[in-house]
């Protein structure tokens, strides 16, 4: 039984009870408990099953590296899967489930996959699944999803709240283990501002529970002691519970507070990703300490002996009342002597070193206990928690020497120091063959920008697993990296503490060295994908060399815990297969972050109606009120169509576009480009921007005007105003503001850099609204001012400053609808009651609004083109039709010399025409004329298709514009075009300009 | 005139800082050639401000001075002067390269108060707002969250955000998010 013992559990607020529930059972815990310790204190050993074999499953740790104890956490928006029994911390009305099981924890159906462990080896799924191939997604695929896999994803919408802070110091110390905080502190004396971050809500690490003494005094006390001075340094800042995510270039790194994961009732958000630029880096990770691979190794029960000395410290658990203690080293018997110091049975301590161990042996045996040298286990017995071990020589092939009753086993393989947020941003390793781990290679740190390492290691995360070597480099790295900074390092010596040698471990990587097939299959190196021994050595033998494919082939080192615990035993059992030294076969690549961060962290404050930002015109809230039907145009959010009751869209646009064409009706265009362009030399650089001339505009005229980008293939067009000699106004696309404005400044800057040209992009500064129809003038007409906007006082093509009512007002006499039409820019400020103004002046005319939609039926019925319907960043303007808007007489523009390259002076290029259905129908979008004939691919040949495609309420018809193949030479040719239920329809080739074709509508 | 509204009309919302939108500014971007005498005199003639150093803002009489990149400058003054501040800036400059243009409508203008007012802009720009690293005087171009926006710091220790009129909204409701109570960071203290 595992259970909560009267006495001790340091971290406990015993006064404060919790219930939770676990799988519909109600539990009580502790304040200060995790869910781990406060299900062991109830007995619950067993949390979950494994991931392929169904295999029950206990806690192998007490912190972040746990495999096993995963929990789907919480319910409806608060619900999270994948949730570490050992780093949640317990609160009131916690409710989780276990994962990976059905239909219960205690009776598993896919449990059956287990008996089958002999066939499912590494590579099964890729061997088994190949053939038949349509078996995989209609056979094979829906049942691996149902009994395959960890948590559930969640359904609903997160309740909780994120955000992200930026934070910027000179030193950033992760970890607060006594090393984390001897380095803050070495660093902060210096005078650099330190940040420290301790991922669980604890100082002190290990320490705390290892003991020991530094300056004369018990660790736990110098602990107390250094928090506390920090916590008094103004340049020091301590935050615990947030994790030190990942390091990336230039000392940018990410900080994952849990701030509400134990108090989920308070306000504010739940997680905060820090975005933190650090000029230096000190890791103090810390280090981990492996499993032995022995038969049943991950049977519940079986934990590692810090884990199982945690739980007796830390929260006053027992996991059981028998522990056997099986090491490679002297650290485990400090589990012993826990054990037994808080009343419990150690019933033997196995030592797989023939010479066996050192003081601490000597001190267990002292207390009594058995310690067997040279002795391992053959196999631990038991099915849902332990029961007993078999002991054999570890320099046999598992004999059973005797068995002895159990129901706790606590292993010890050494120590693997936390070395990937060393790792994420380059630093490399060295095999460190006393201590059988890889630790950090300080001459091969990360490196900044200046070829300078930014990435320090301190304490046990350097290999230091002694406490006084731990802590003096810890200080010294504490130094070094406040020198680094930039700053004069303390002259304070590093406290003083006094080594405690141990007898060297060695390095078992299979325990016994020699078990045969029947043991490898049951001993475990990832618990949490389930490989084992004897997979590694498949993949092995298959040929697989390299650790990076292994770790694909067997998926080990894969999932949430990326193999803390498996990846140094994995690489050395398949070294030893290949017969090659460890450091030769290497590590799989270290990536941040280091344990799995919140979705929502990451998107921090971009949900809802923040999510992404949405652009608004000052009229949008008009647009809203209106209830008019919104379609995207970049972040800005443009009225489609304003739908009266009981109108479909398409009748609404119908209706906006015979109003205009009958009277008159308006368009909100504030989110047209206006970019003013200015300086002498303002008028050559626009000819070089656009395919026309626009140098010899003269001032209150307007010019339309096409862009091509330096391959000749247009990107803009839109509406050029001189203002005065020396400054244009450039009309773009509603799309195209900041990509113009950028490509202006692009030229400025770079390669035009002595021309004196300035630009600035005034889009927002107006709102523009176009008055359209045979009615436009007297509408405005009524609004009074001092305006001369007669036919003959602001002619087609012209524009004028003045008041319109008693707004500030530009005009501009421009179409794109073919009709008599104004648009009128005023401040944006005044924008809303201008519309306002309008809608009243116009309501003898019937005004209203019209939206995209007609806007784009109106102009394809006058034949212009828009960018990104005829164009697509492969057409030209000859394409187009549009030689009258290249001049021939400038030099250079940019395009000019792309558009005369063979291909795009090419006859065969396909040109713009207007398309006329036969029976009058409207050919569906993307259309392609299809031609006689299949291509190498077996597809149907085409020759043109469909740019633009609508029914004309004008005419009554649908017309529609195309590239065809020698289109302007087959006007009246019939060609076919392909639909959507696989039919085609009948067009005739026309002119593209369907209405109007001498433009009187707009020059009355 | 009761026609100009600036564009959230002056809405506010208080958390752990007071968020509110001040209403239109006079703003006039200015691009020419910053080191020149005629600019310096222009803007000492005209709003009484020197020119400002890199990522600075300075202050005159009829309004400030914010610096924006190497060749542009940013007037603010009250909405209904920037007219008459162009002219006299275009008639002070007569003759130079420069670009004088109004570009007050184009923008929204936010300020934010309360003692956690550097948390609340520290969650949506890239900057450092530590005390000593961000203090009145200083102006920074950068983002929030995902728009354009620049700010600075007033001697009260209120920020003031600009960014482009279509994202007031946006801008706005950021600030809120970011400003709810329980949401203290406390890294300033």
């Amino acid at each position: 039984m595992s259970t909560r013992l009267a006495q001790g559990g340091r971290l406990l607020n015993k006064g404060k009870q919790l219930h939770f529930s676990f799988n519909g059972k109600q539990f009580t815990g502790y304040e200060g408990d995790t869910l781990a310790s406060a299900l062991l204190a109830n007995d619950q050993l067993m949390m979950g099953r494994s991931f392929k074999y169904h295999r029950p499953r206990g806690p192998v740790a007490s912190g972040a590296e746990e495999p096993n104890a995963l929990v789907n956490l919480g319910k409806g928006g608060n619900f999270e899967p994948n949730q570490r029994a050992t780093t949640t911390e317990l609160f009131n009305g916690l409710t989780c489930e276990s994962q990976n099981h059905w239909p219960s924890l205690e009776f598993d159906v896919g449990a059956v996959n287990n008996y089958m462990t002999r066939f499912f080896p590494a590579g099964f799924y890729y061997k088994t699944f190949m053939f038949p191939r349509a078996a995989w997604k209609h056979v094979f695929e829906p049942i691996v999803r149902q009994s395959a896999g960890l948590g559930k994803a969640p359904k609903d919408r997160d309740a909780d709240t994120y955000e992200h802070f930026y934070a910027y110091v000179d030193v950033v110390v992760m970890g607060g283990g006594v090393a984390g905080l001897q380095a803050a502190k070495a660093a902060g004396l210096s005078g650099a501002k330190v940040l420290l971050m301790e991922q669980t809500a604890h100082w002190g690490g290990r320490s705390m529970v290892d003991g020991g003494e530094v300056d004369g005094q018990p660790v736990a006390d110098y602990v107390d002691a250094l928090v506390a001075e920090l916590e008094a340094m103004e340049n020091v800042t301590l935050r615990n519970r947030m994790m030190g995510a990942g390091v990336y270039d230039h000392g940018y790194v990410l900080g994952y507070e849990r701030v509400r994961d134990h108090a989920p009732l308070e306000s504010g958000p739940r997680h905060r990703l820090w975005r933190i630029r650090a000029k230096q880096i000190v890791t103090a990770t810390g280090a981990i300490e492996r499993p032995l691979s022995f038969a049943g190794n991950d049977i519940p029960g079986v934990m590692l002996a810090s884990a199982i000395r945690d739980y007796v410290v830390d929260y006053g658990v027992s996991v059981g009342d028998r522990t056997v203690v099986v090491t490679n080293n002297d650290d485990a018997y400090r589990t012993a002597i826990a054990i037994k110091q808080a009343g419990l049975e150690v019933p033997v301590i196995l030592d797989a070193r023939a010479g066996g161990g050192g003081a601490l042996a000597d001190e267990a045996r002292a207390l009594g206990i058995r310690v067997e040298n040279g002795k391992g286990i053959a196999k631990v017995k038991g099915g849902k928690r332990v029961t007993g071990v078999a002991i054999c020589a570890q320099a046999g092939e598992g004999a059973v020497l005797e068995e002895i009753k159990c129901d706790a086993v606590a292993m010890s393989g050494g120590w693997s120091p936390v070395v990937h947020l060393w790792s994420h941003c380059g630093g490399k390793l060295t095999w460190d063959e006393a201590q059988a781990h890889f630790r950090p290679d300080p001459s091969r740190a990360p490196t900044s920008h200046d070829g300078e390492a930014f990435v320090t290691v301190a304490g046990s995360a350097n290999g230091y697993l002694d406490l006084a070597l731990g802590v003096k480099d810890a200080h010294d790295a504490g130094k070094a990296a406040a020198k680094a900074a930039g700053f004069t390092a303390t002259r304070k010596a590093a406290p003083k503490a006094a080594e405690a040698p141990e007898a060297a471990m060695e390095p078992v990587w299979l325990m016994p060295q020699g078990a045969g097939p029947e043991l490898r299959i049951k001993a475990w190196l990832d618990y949490q994908n389930d490989v084992k021994v004897s997979d590694v050595r498949l993949a092995a033998q298959e040929g697989y060399e390299s650790v990076e494919h292994t770790k694909r082939y067997t998926t080990l080192g894969m999932a949430s815990d990326q193999g803390k615990l498996s990846n140094i035993n994995g690489l050395a059992t398949l070294a030893g297969q290949l017969n090659a030294p460890i450091p030769s076969v290497g590590t799989t690549t270290f990536r941040p972050p280091y344990t799995p961060i919140s979705m929502g962290s990451i998107a921090g404050e971009a949900r809802g109606d923040v999510f992404q930002p949405l652009r608004r015109t000052p009229i949008h809230a008009w647009h809203d009120e209106q209830k008019a039907f919104f379609e995207p145009v970049g972040h800005w959010r443009r009225p489609y169509c304003y739908p009266r009751t009981g109108e479909s869209h398409g009748e609404a646009v119908k209706r906006e576009i015979l109003q205009t064409r009958n009277s008159v009706s308006m368009l909100d265009a504030s989110t047209l480009g206006k970019i003013i362009v200015k300086g002498p030399d303002a008028g050559k650089f626009l000819d070089m921007l656009y395919t026309n001339m626009m140098s010899t505009l003269k001032p209150g005229r307007c010019r339309y005007g096409l862009m091509c980008n330096e391959n000749g293939f247009l990107i803009d067009d839109g509406v050029v105003a001189r203002i005065d000699e020396d400054t244009f106004l450039c009309h773009t696309t509603t799309g195209g503001a900041e990509r113009i404005h950028g490509w202006m400044e692009d030229w400025l800057q770079c390669e035009w850099w002595d021309w004196k040209v300035f630009t600035a992009n005034v889009t927002e500064q107006y709102a523009q609204i176009a008055i359209v129809g045979p009615n436009a003038r007297k509408v405005l007409e009524k609004l009074g001012g001092d305006m001369d906007i007669s036919k003959e006082g602001l002619t087609f093509m012209g524009w004028k400053d003045g008041k319109i009512g008693d707004f500030d007002a530009r005009a501009y006499r421009i179409s794109f609808s073919g009709e008599l039409s104004y648009e009128i820019a005023v401040p944006a400020s005044q924008g809303r009651a201008f519309w306002d103004a309008i809608l009243e002046a116009g309501e003898e005319f019937g005004i209203m609004p019209y939206g995209t939609e007609a806007l784009h039926v109106m102009r394809a019925e006058k034949g212009f083109i828009m960018i990104g319907d005829e164009t697509d960043g492969t057409v030209i303007p000859q394409d187009l039709n549009m030689q009258w808007a290249i001049s021939k007489k400038k030099e250079d523009f940019l395009g000019k010399r792309a558009q005369e390259r063979p291909h795009m002076a090419s006859p065969e290029r396909w040109k713009l025409v207007g398309l006329e259905t036969l029976d009058g129908s409207v050919i569906p979008d993307g259309a392609y004329a299809i031609a006689e004939g299949e291509n190498a691919n077996g597809q149907r040949n085409t020759q043109g298709r469909v740019t633009s495609t609508y029914y004309s309420p004008t005419l009554d018809r649908g017309i529609a514009m195309a590239l065809v193949h020698h289109g302007t030479d087959r006007m009246g040719e019939v060609i076919e075009l392909n639909k959507v239920d696989g039919s085609t329809v009948k067009a005739k080739i026309v002119d593209p300009i369907f209405f109007d074709k001498d433009g009187e509508k707009q020059n009355v | 005139m009761s026609n100009v509204v600036s564009a959230l009309n002056g809405v506010s919302q208080s958390g752990i800082a007071l968020v509110e939108e001040t209403g239109l500014r006079g703003m006039i971007t200015v691009r020419g050639d910053l080191a020149s005498k005629p600019m310096a005199k222009a803007l000492k003639d005209v709003l009484g401000a020197s020119v400002p150093e890199q990522r600075q803002i300075a202050s005159g009489e009829k309004g400030a001075v914010a610096w924006m990149s190497p060749d542009e400058l940013l007037v603010i003054c009250d909405h209904g002067a920037a007219e008459d501040i162009i002219a006299s800036l275009n008639a002070a400059l007569a003759g130079e390269h420069v670009l004088v243009v109004n570009v007050s409508d184009a923008r929204a203008v936010f300020k934010v108060s309360g003692e956690c007012a550097r948390e609340v802009i520290a969650k949506l720009a890239p900057v450092d707002l530590a005390p000593g690293a961000f203090e009145p005087g200083m102006m920074r171009r950068t983002r929030f969250a995902q728009v354009a926006a620049a700010f600075w710091m007033n001697d009260d220790g209120s920020f003031e955000i600009i960014c482009f009129r279509s994202v007031a909204r946006y801008v706005f409701d950021l600030l809120c998010v970011a400003s709810v109570d329980g949401s203290e960071v406390g890294f300033f203290n």
